[in-house]
């Protein structure tokens, strides 16, 4: 066994060298010259340049002038980015049906006259706790809520949603979807500009 | 399923199928010492590291050297990300501040980055610092994966060759593995993903402003860190505000290009490929599903070159392939169905063009019901392991599908290199088992299976039941093994049954309810990812020895045909039902009462 050990160490170290110095490095100068917003985490910044979030993140809302996005399961809070992660409740657990049946109503309770089903992304968490999404039917079902809390028209946040549908990628893959964050960014910034 | 989801796996089946082929042959070029890249800086390159390292790259080995040098290659491996963990807060590239990881966690984690398991126990942006991912975590994907197919290709020799007592070098093997196969595809996959939104920096987490103020509360806890009780005995609480939300960035992409080409697994961040960093969209989502088994499926092709007959490796790609399909169909249709336990609250689970519907716990938007099943079994399949949804979440019978599969012994494509030959084992017992139904001494591929072949098949087919039956049956006698429990009834013994059955066959997923990080689990199933890892190489290796060493047996009447459908059909039978027989009492216990109590009780 003694023959083989400073092949073995030398070997190991080069290819440490290559597989976790060389490499690692190589892809993230490629990475930073050709997709340099994408490469530091999407950030989306305001006017003065200051990072509010990220295309591919979530966060978490409970106001009922914003719309809301997939439960989140991670600790301490929701939407958690440094410890991400989802509930792991089994389907048959009584605690799920406990939490579903406890995000139905917080969503009943802002938008009382609302009597139609909840889509089911709606009320259950997410596998990373940090979804940035929603489907279609979960943005439609809240459309009233967030229009008559904002006084606008229900026809201008229903244009609004529409324009953030992202289509399945390339017509085929995935699922249609809708960013939560981008559809509240816009919320806030068509009040701003319909302000006298 | 409707049109879109039956689209979508149509597509991934066919760039499977269609993409295997020429990788295939690729890598039969490079294992057969034709110089590919004669004359370039990457041949100048390999023969300097063998100068460096001393070794010897045209002296061949005996099956018991080659074992001997991957041994200590592996151990050695395992050693520096052990070292890695426990002093990662003195070295640099830890922006976070990190500290050490406890040593039982640590050693978890390096035996299963070496064994190519890559089950994670840790959760990677909370406790990894950025060198360790790099220098311990992405080198090892790499060089587990080398090692398999080393292994893999040593074996494929045991057949191409004859008379002789050698089965290759396997310093050449790992080397010319990592260097012209993964490396290459690992680079274009890694800039790939960067382009969908996957995180490549050493730059500090980031800090973003809430748009919507976050109130929450914690318990409170004294200087020394323990829980404040008040005067009832109940732990108070403190109310805490945040405007910010930090964002845990990193070395990402390059480790998970890897991560799914090596069918390792181990998630740069805790959510794995589920983390919209990690998997952001459903490009990066196919493309990363189609890493998982990409190279398990091309290397059929690659055995089928080298031993000169390429419909002996599309006979068991075909096998492997038409498990996997089938299971798709169960495991799709089982998440779509949705959870009847939450019918009755006035909930919409019925997919249509407006939603994905279904049994959407534990799953992402953009991935749905379908890209998240069709993952769960590629992944399992292949002894992957990286999810993009929670296991743990699945129905029972949609989370019993991914189990079977590990429990059949990551033989359906499994592990790059290590379910290749687990599947000629398998094709050995099946040729053993039509040789006694006709009575003649059994053959495959020219060689005569004999005693000691099959005696050494005997040991890798039980080694995994035994791991995976013997180790749950210890778990759930146990307090340490019940305490880690997160779901009650049937489910949670499903959860301990599936951390078992994962490490005693490399896989590395998780039914992630399982608090795992803890010293019974971390010991526990350390010591099944090694056994099961090592204690099935070395008699593959033996196996090889034994094979190359006998002469060739040309075709007569009496040889079994083993590239004809009837044999795949032949070779499906003998996996299932080894398969079926040792687990179905264990998953009776599991997930099918589970399915039984969720239909009686909805």
């Amino acid at each position: 066994m003694t023959s083989y050990f400073k092949p073995a160490a030398t070997l190991l170290l080069l290819m440490t060298i290559i597989t976790g110095g060389f490499y690692p490095a190589l892809v993230t100068l490629l990475a930073q010259s050709v997709f340099p917003a994408q490469a530091n985490g999407s950030l989306i910044r305001d006017k003065q340049g200051q990072a509010i979030g990220s295309t591919q993140i979530g966060q978490g809302f409970s106001q009922a002038r914003y719309f809301w996005g997939r439960p989140s399961a991670t600790a301490p809070y929701p939407y958690n980015a440094t410890a991400s992660g989802g509930s792991n409740l089994g389907p048959t657990n009584p605690a799920l049906r406990d939490a579903v049946a406890q995000r139905i109503q917080a969503l009943q309770q802002l938008d009382p006259d609302n009597h139609a089903p909840v889509p089911v992304d709606l009320v259950t968490a997410s596998a990373s706790g940090l979804d940035p999404q929603i489907s279609i039917a979960a943005a439609n079902y809240q459309i009233k809520r967030v229009a008559e809390a904002r006084r606008l028209p229900e026809s201008k946040v229903r244009d609004l949603v529409d324009s953030h549908i992202e289509p399945r990628q390339w017509r085929v893959f995935g699922e249609p979807r809708v960013n939560v964050l981008g559809l509240n960014l816009a919320l806030d910034a068509a009040a701003q500009t319909s302000r006298p | 399923m409707n049109e879109a989801g039956f689209l979508q796996i149509l597509i991934y089946l066919t760039a499977l199928l269609v993409l295997s082929k020429p990788l295939g042959v690729y890598m039969a070029r490079v294992y057969q010492d034709e110089s590919i890249v004669a004359n370039t800086w990457f041949a100048g390159l390999e023969r300097g590291l063998y100068r460096l390292c001393g070794i010897q790259d045209k002296q061949d080995m005996r099956w018991q050297q080659y074992a001997g040098a991957l041994l200590v290659f592996n151990l050695l491996g395992l050693l520096v990300v052990y070292g890695l963990q426990t002093c990662q807060d003195l070295l640099p590239l830890n922006p976070q501040a990190l500290p050490a990881l406890a040593s039982d966690s640590a050693l978890n984690t390096a035996i299963s980055f070496a064994t190519n398991t890559n089950w994670q126990g840790y959760a990677g942006e909370a406790s990894m610092s950025y060198l360790t991912q790099m220098l311990g975590l992405t080198v090892q994907n790499f060089l587990s994966a080398a090692s398999g197919m080393a292994v893999l290709v040593a074996l494929i020799r045991g057949f191409s060759r004859r008379n002789t007592s050698s089965i290759g070098n396997f310093w050449v093997d790992m080397t010319r593995t990592t260097l012209y196969i993964l490396l290459p595809l690992s680079l274009l996959l890694a800039i790939a993903l960067v382009g969908q939104g996957v995180v490549q920096t050493f730059d500090p987490y980031a800090t973003v402003k809430l748009q919507e103020p976050l109130t929450y509360t914690t318990p409170a806890v004294d200087a020394d860190g323990h829980t404040v009780l008040d005067a009832q005995g109940q732990p108070l609480t403190q109310t805490q505000q945040s405007q910010e939300q930090s964002l845990a960035l990193g070395p990402a992409a390059s480790q998970i290009a890897i991560k799914q080409l090596g069918t390792n697994g181990g998630g740069f961040f805790n959510a794995n490929s589920a983390h919209p960093y990690e998997n952001p969209t459903p490009l990066s989502n196919f493309l990363e599903m189609l890493a998982i088994l990409l190279i398990p499926a091309a290397l059929c092709h690659t055995f089928g070159f080298l031993v000169g007959d390429s419909r002996q490796g599309w006979t068991l790609l075909a096998a492997m392939t038409l498990v996997f399909v089938a299971l798709i169909f169960v495991t799709v249709p089982a998440e779509q169905h949705g959870n009847p336990a939450l019918t009755g609250l006035g909930i919409d689970q019925t997919a249509s063009n407006q939603q994905p519907g279904g049994n959407m716990e534990g799953k992402e938007a953009r991935f749905g019901i379908v890209n998240s099943a069709l993952w769960a079994v590629a992944t399992t399949a292949a002894s992957n392991g990286s999810v993009n949804a929670m296991h743990d979440s699945f129905t029972p019978i949609g989370g019993m599908m991914p189990m079977w599969l590990i429990q059949l012994g990551e033989v359906i494509f499994g592990g790059v290199g290590s379910g290749l030959y687990g599947m000629i084992v398998f094709a050995l017992v099946a040729v053993f088992i039509a040789g006694l139904m006709i009575g003649r001494t059994p053959e495959y591929l020219g060689k005569k299976i004999e005693a000691f072949e099959m005696q050494m098949a005997a040991v890798i087919i039980l080694i995994p039941p035994l791991l995976v039956l013997g180790g749950t049956a210890l778990a759930v006698m146990t307090e340490a093994g019940k305490a880690s429990i997160l779901n009650p009834g049937a489910h949670g013994f499903s959860e301990v049954l599936y951390a078992l059955s994962s490490a005693g066959n490399n896989n590395g997923s998780a039914f992630a309810g399982l608090s795992a990080n803890v010293p019974f689990y971390n010991y526990l199933l350390g010591l099944a990812m090694l056994v099961s890892r090592y204690g099935l190489m070395i008699p593959v290796l033996a196996i090889a020895g034994s094979l190359a060493a006998k002469k060739h047996v040309p075709v007569g009447p009496g040889t079994l045909p083993t590239h004809t459908p009837l044999f795949a059909v032949l070779l499906i039978i003998t996996v299932l039902m080894v398969g079926a027989l040792t687990f179905v009492p264990a998953l009776a216990l599991g997930p099918i009462v589970e399915q039984l109590h969720m239909l009686a009780h909805p």
